[in-house]
């Protein structure tokens, strides 16, 4: 028998966190799924999709190549009207294709970021961290860390890898970030995508014609060989582009709220020299913060037996990964930000399947850096408003903080 | 403990070469994983065992 709500009642999605809770998941959603991994929701169209949040459920889904992240089927639980709108425009990528397509796609753009190339990146990672902290400490107090370090590592880095001009980051951080709210308008979407990808096409046509040492050129050069069209070239460097900068950002900004309120927590990222402590420590504060939190789309190819229920083909899956983090059945006391968890690393903050994220390591690596080198050189950091005046991304696809007022 | 990896699956995420570095590694040109040895050391297995469950395409196959 099951106990899912009938359709008619189903919750809407997204929910709010609790006031007062900005680094746990909405209540409403923990209690409609305390008892089982997943439950129906409503979303903006009016349909019922899933929602799951059981970690292993997750794994089990994500690895599933009867699960499509295929945008295109009638059905697919877009995140709002403006995705839903811009579908036919948005070319075949990693982020909207199944294997062995996917397959395709994806090596062409994981050269770049495998462990050795990210790990020789680290001098590079640690020069501009320690230049902007520079800036920021010669500046006047207190100062906002997003503006002053949050943001502009993550996209110097990724502007620096792909060959993409620093001063065009205005343009494209504007652009990206009116795309992934939670609600965006037909409208709006076509016109920020538009932006996004005309400039990228220019940017792939330059770098085909005169090709550099970065990732685009190498992309580019796939071009030229007839591996792939200038589209689907532009949406490879636009896709790496605003995944590879967003979402940094947030994980610096939101850490940073998060371990200030911690001190000892703090202390223990500060004091250590070790590098595996402080990888475990990156790890927890990924499956802590949880910063993906408007749940990952898919759709059923095939009906899916699962936990008890049967998710149709042709139903929408919403995988909220956030939830998973929090699972009391592989995390003991999920809700406690334990810097030395011993199995943190097997959070599903970076997705699972196929599409588990192609930065992973960038990411690491770039914060494994960058709060070492905060907290070392700035131990009297301190939160210059109080805790309720903090503006969390409520609203956003990828969670965090739009400013983090500091003073030291 | 004899080692198999599937190429074909691999999405090049890394995670087996972050936990087991002296039996995995990546292709520099596409990061698609390259089996270092088949047979590990014993006193390697446990990292091993870890790389096959963090794997997230599953291509890491172990036979005891
Ligand atoms: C802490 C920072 C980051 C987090 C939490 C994160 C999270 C994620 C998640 C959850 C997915 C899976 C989406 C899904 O399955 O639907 C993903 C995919 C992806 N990420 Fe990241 N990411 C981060 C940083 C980066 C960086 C730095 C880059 C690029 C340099 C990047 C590039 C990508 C790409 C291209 C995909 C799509 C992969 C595919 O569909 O095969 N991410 N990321
Ligand atoms: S962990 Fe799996 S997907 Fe990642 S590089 Fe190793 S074999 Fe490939």
């Amino acid at each position: 028998m099951s106990d899912v709500l009938p359709e008619a009642e189903a919750p809407e999605w997204p929910m709010p966190r609790a006031a007062g809770c900005p680094f746990d998941p909405p209540p409403a959603l923990r209690a409609l799924t305390d008892d089982k991994p997943l439950a129906r929701v409503r979303i903006w169209d009016g349909s019922t999709p899933w929602i799951v949040t059981g970690h292993a459920a997750q794994r089990t889904l994500l690895g599933d190549p009867r699960v499509s992240v295929d945008e295109r089927l009638p059905g697919f639980p877009h995140w709002h009207e403006g995705m839903a709108a811009a579908v036919e425009y948005r070319p075949r990528s990693v982020f909207n294709s199944d294997a062995p397509e996917h397959t395709r796609y994806r090596r062409i753009m994981t050269g770049p970021f495998t462990l050795k190339r990210v790990e020789a990146l680290r001098p590079t990672i640690q020069k501009i961290t320690d230049d902007l902290i520079d800036r920021m400490l010669a500046g006047p107090k207190p100062a906002d860390l997003v503006e002053a370090l949050a943001l502009p590592l993550p996209t110097l880095m990724i502007s620096e890898l792909l060959g993409v001009p620093y001063e065009d980051h205005d343009f494209f951080q504007e652009n990206a970030a009116r795309g992934i709210a939670h609600n965006v308008s037909a409208e709006e979407s076509m016109r920020t995508f538009g932006a996004l990808n005309g400039y990228l096409v220019q940017l792939v046509e330059k770098k085909a014609a005169e090709p550099a040492d970065d990732a685009l050129s190498d992309i580019a050069a796939r071009v030229n060989a007839g591996d792939i069209t200038v589209a689907e070239a532009a949406m490879m460097g636009l896709g790496l582009l605003i995944a590879g900068h967003e979402t940094s950002a947030n994980m610096i900004g939101l850490a940073t709220a998060a371990l200030l309120e911690h001190p000892e927590q703090l202390a223990l990222l500060r004091d250590t020299d070790d590098p595996k402590v402080v990888a475990g420590a990156v790890e927890e504060l990924l499956r802590y913060l949880g910063i993906i939190h408007g749940g990952q789309r898919r759709i059923a190819k095939e009906d899916i037996e699962i936990a008890g229920e049967t998710i149709r083909a042709g139903e929408g899956i919403i995988i909220e990964l956030f939830s998973a983090n929090r699972d009391a059945d592989v995390f003991p006391e999920p809700d406690v930000m334990d810097l030395r968890r011993a199995n943190a690393r097997h959070h599903n903050a970076f997705g699972f399947g196929i599409h588990q994220c192609v930065g992973q390591q960038l990411a690491r690596v770039e914060l494994q850096i960058v709060y070492c080198t905060l907290f070392r050189r700035v131990p009297t950091l301190a939160l210059a408003v109080e805790r309720d005046e903090i503006q969390f991304k409520h609203d956003r696809l990828a969670y965090g903080v739009y400013t983090l007022p500091v003073t030291w | 403990m004899k080692v198999t990896v599937e190429q074909d699956k691999c999405v090049a995420a890394g995670q087996c070469v972050a936990t087991a570095p002296d039996v995995f590694d990546q292709r520099d040109e596409d990061g698609v994983v390259v089996l270092l040895t088949e047979e590990p050391a014993a006193d390697l297995a446990d990292d091993v065992r870890y790389a096959a469950a963090v794997c997230p395409a599953l291509a890491i196959h172990i036979e005891d």
